[in-house]
């Protein structure tokens, strides 16, 4: 069994109003100096076996079809175990 | 002449989409997300609504129902098909259409009557009107803002590809305010306002939006 984190990002030119919402928010909770929020996503994934190369290329092609949208969307995949 | 609607999990307005199909004059079809089988139809709706509960990204998920195959390959094929709302974001997502939607800029789900210009009559789903005419429909989104590159907008600016524009304060941040766009070939729309919702007087801000579906009757009388 092996664990692989895919991180998906909106894109730094695509407005991200949720992370807005946190920034916004952060001050009135006496959190001070944040100068940008962004908020994404993370999919923490459980694969049979090791996570070889081409079990590796299978997670790049989720990550790229259903989990991002490439139009918006920047992903990173990593092994965690 | 008959058009299909897809119904999803999580469809809202695909029985009013059936509606407005029947008073322009055309049979409406019933379609099941679940079924690789468009029943013979010679147009598709894909309604508004949160399909699959918006999990993932608006119609992230619907993208890859069995129905979606074929409506995929019909489209391909010239086939007039429109999305209103959520499904202007699974033809998006489906990349038959370029861009996506994002959430609005101001945060807020939006529900107003909405005037938007007709900037290309040309497609399947607008013929019925005049270029640069003002309609009224209805926007109802959370996450309606039309995002794509700076090269696609000025791609789709080019090619006269943007279907609708909204008129007076842009209300969900679209870039360039754009309220829907078309394909290459015209056959495919994507609306993020709803004119299903002003096809009749009894409800609604008017029968402005009665148009799109009358028009796809024409070009189907035509083709």
């Amino acid at each position: 069994m092996s664990r692989v984190v895919v991180d998906v990002m909106p894109k730094p030119e695509i407005l991200d109003p949720q992370g807005k919402a946190v920034q916004g928010a952060l001050p009135r909770l006496g959190f001070q100096g944040v100068n940008e929020v962004r908020q994404g996503k993370r999919f923490e994934i459980e694969l049979e076996g090791e996570a070889t190369e081409e079990r590796l290329a299978q997670v790049h092609e989720m990550a790229s079809t259903l989990l991002s949208n490439p139009v918006i969307e920047d992903y990173e995949v990593r092994v965690v175990q | 002449m008959r058009v299909g609607v897809v119904t999803f999990p999580g469809s809202l307005d695909d029985v009013d989409a059936q509606r407005a199909v029947r008073l322009a004059g055309a049979d409406a079809v019933p379609l099941w997300h679940g079924d690789h089988d468009l029943k013979g139809v010679d147009a598709v709706v894909l309604p508004g609504g949160f399909s699959y509960g918006d999990y993932l990204r608006c119609g992230a998920i619907a993208r890859f129902a069995p129905v979606m195959t074929e409506v995929v390959a019909a489209a391909r094929g010239g086939m007039p098909v429109l999305g209103i709302c959520n499904g202007f974001q699974i033809l998006c997502e489906s990349h038959l259409l370029p861009g996506a939607l994002i959430r609005n800029d101001h945060r807020k789900f939006g529900c107003l009557d909405q005037t938007v210009r007709i900037e290309n009559n040309s497609t399947a789903w607008t013929t019925a009107y005049a270029a640069g005419q003002e309609v009224t429909i209805v926007l109802k989104n959370g996450e309606g803002s039309f995002v794509a590159d700076q090269h696609t907008l000025d791609l789709l600016e080019g090619e006269g590809r943007v279907v609708a524009r909204y008129v007076g304060a842009n209300p969900n941040g679209s870039q360039r305010a754009i309220a829907g766009v078309t394909n290459e070939a015209g056959n495919v729309v994507g609306l993020m306002p709803h004119p299903e919702h002003a096809v009749e007087d009894l409800c609604g801000p008017g029968t402005d939006g009665l148009g799109f579906f009358t028009s796809a009757i024409v070009a189907l009388q035509n083709a």
